[in-house]
């Protein structure tokens, strides 16, 4: 029997005080970790790469133990759903994620309606455990399984003109509380956008999954985005259209406050948004605050896309 | 917040923001509560109201005493460095320790002692502070929340409604005061019959 051993810990994590402080509880995790090793391989790997698709090792340090499906399912900030943290999963029951069709537009060869099943088909399915973190200062860890984002937009044969990806999600009023009513929130649809580098980086991932199953309505089913060196908000759920563009697209928190929402919202414990400090987060699920890492953690694989940009200024 | 108001049994993924949410809603809760027993006794005419208005003030301290430790001693856990960093960062945390800091002294200077002490006049002048708290604890609320700023906007506005009653009380008790100090005989019969 093979016994696998929690990913390594990368040489800049080594040494902290608060690893050496936390050794007996890493020792100790990483018992646990051995243990659920065994008994399901494959909630314990960050990134498990089938096909051609390569992720790179995602340095996933032993305290990222996955939330609980309970967690990751009944607190989510879904505002077509209702503002408080716990309306998406009590407001979505009446969503129909099926039938699903995705237009696809822009600068590309292979533009089109897509089919939820016609876009999934001739991809590989991947799994992912990605760290979460909110703008709001809390993270979990969710294991998603998904498809490349690259391995997706590549069929549809950008061109070279193609600076950017904008995504939409659905409006339904009739199946989104939180889109009907006298005050709203937010302007729907709710957009998003990433660089096109950003959106081929092997880490990005369009998630249709967690623990397994197909996506609960409450985090975006079927088909949502997630960008885990970037704060939640940029993960965009129900996405039914997808363009490329030239021109960076307008995205919905920026839209509705440039001053604290910017375009690239890449994780950053040294900018401070004006009401939250972004030097520390809660994990769900624990007590004590664990200070924030520069891109999520995710700097050895995505810094390098970031390297001269002011991340002040392009916040 | 219907939700909130049936008490501290579930407190959900994140229970330390609850806790926060929900002390926080209290507080407000409790103010405007104590700032209606006024406008409440002199409409219904129910003088033991009067009685309790004391009572529903240091709710409001005690709702505020357990708000803010929520936030020293559970979300921060008394990183006193880190604390100081986000008074001064974050302008709604800012606003929120002055709003204690208003509800402090007012809470002190609750007993009859101290009313004695102070002086019925000078006591009521310092307890008019509450409105200020009212007000900038809503600026608190206001500030925190992201997008959704209904609620806020539904305490300000009850706030203001509260506020607005007390001026206009005030300004009309001063007006007739006037009127029978500088006023004819003729003028200070017409407002005694009229008043």
């Amino acid at each position: 029997m093979i016994i696998r051993r929690p990913d390594p810990i990368p040489s800049s994590e080594i040494t902290s005080e608060r690893e050496y402080l936390g050794r007996r509880d890493f020792i100790r995790a990483a018992g646990l970790a051995a243990a659920a090793a065994l008994a399901a391989p494959s909630a314990l790997v960050a990134c498990t790469e089938r096909g051609e698709s390569s992720g790179g090792d995602v340095d996933q340090t032993a305290d990222d133990k996955p939330n609980s499906f309970e967690q990751i399912t009944s607190y989510n900030n879904y505002y077509e759903f209702g503002t408080d943290k716990e309306d998406p999963k009590a407001n979505s029951g009446a969503f129909k994620p099926l039938p699903w069709t995705v237009q696809v537009d822009g600068l590309c060869r292979k533009p089109g309606k897509y089919a939820f099943e016609d876009l999934l088909k001739p991809q590989q399915t991947v799994e992912r455990v990605y760290r979460l973190r909110c703008v709001e200062a809390w993270s979990m860890v969710i294991p998603w399984q998904g498809i490349p984002l690259a391995d997706m937009l590549r069929r549809f044969e950008p061109q070279p003109s193609a600076k950017y990806v904008a995504f939409t999600t659905v409006v339904r009023p009739s199946e989104m509380p939180g889109q009907r009513g006298g005050f709203q929130v937010l302007d729907w649809p709710y957009v998003e956008g990433l660089r096109m580098d950003e959106a081929m980086h092997p880490l990005t991932l369009m998630a249709t999954g967690l623990y397994g199953k197909p996506l609960p309505n409450q985090n975006g089913a079927p088909i949502r985005l997630i960008v885990p060196w970037k704060y939640g908000f940029k993960g965009i759920k129900s996405i039914v259209r997808i363009a490329f563009v030239d021109r960076a697209p307008p995205t919905t928190w920026s839209l509705a406050n440039p001053n604290e929402y910017g375009f690239y919202a890449n994780v950053n414990p040294n900018v401070d948004h004006p009401r939250w400090t972004q030097a520390s987060e809660r994990r769900i699920g624990e007590f004590r605050r664990r200070p924030t890492l520069m891109f999520n953690g995710y700097a050895d694989q995505v810094a390098s896309m970031y390297a001269g940009m002011d991340l002040r200024a392009n916040f | 917040m219907v939700r909130g108001a049936t008490g501290l049994t579930d407190l959900g993924a994140d229970p330390v923001r609850a806790l926060e949410i929900r002390t926080g809603l209290w507080t407000l809760r409790f103010l405007a509560i104590t700032l209606a027993v006024t406008p409440f006794r002199q409409l219904t005419g129910l003088g033991v109201l009067a009685r309790y208005r004391r009572m529903f003030g240091l709710f409001t301290f005690f709702y505020a005493c357990l708000h803010l430790s929520t936030w020293v001693g559970v979300d921060w856990f008394f990183d006193w460095h880190a604390m100081a960093g986000e008074i001064v960062k974050h302008k709604y945390i800012l606003v929120g320790m002055a709003t204690f800091l208003i509800l402090t002294p007012l809470a002190l200077t609750s007993t009859n002692g101290w009313v004695r002490r102070l002086g019925g006049r000078r006591w009521a002048a310092l307890h008019r502070l509450i409105y200020v708290a009212a007000i900038t604890g809503t600026v608190h609320y206001l500030w925190a929340v992201k997008k959704d700023t209904l609620f806020p906007l539904a305490y300000l506005a009850t706030f203001l409604v509260l506020l607005g009653y007390r001026v206009v009380q005030l300004l009309r008790r001063r007006r007739a005061r006037a009127r029978v100090a500088g006023g004819s005989g003729a003028e200070r019969a017409r407002s005694a019959a009229t008043g």
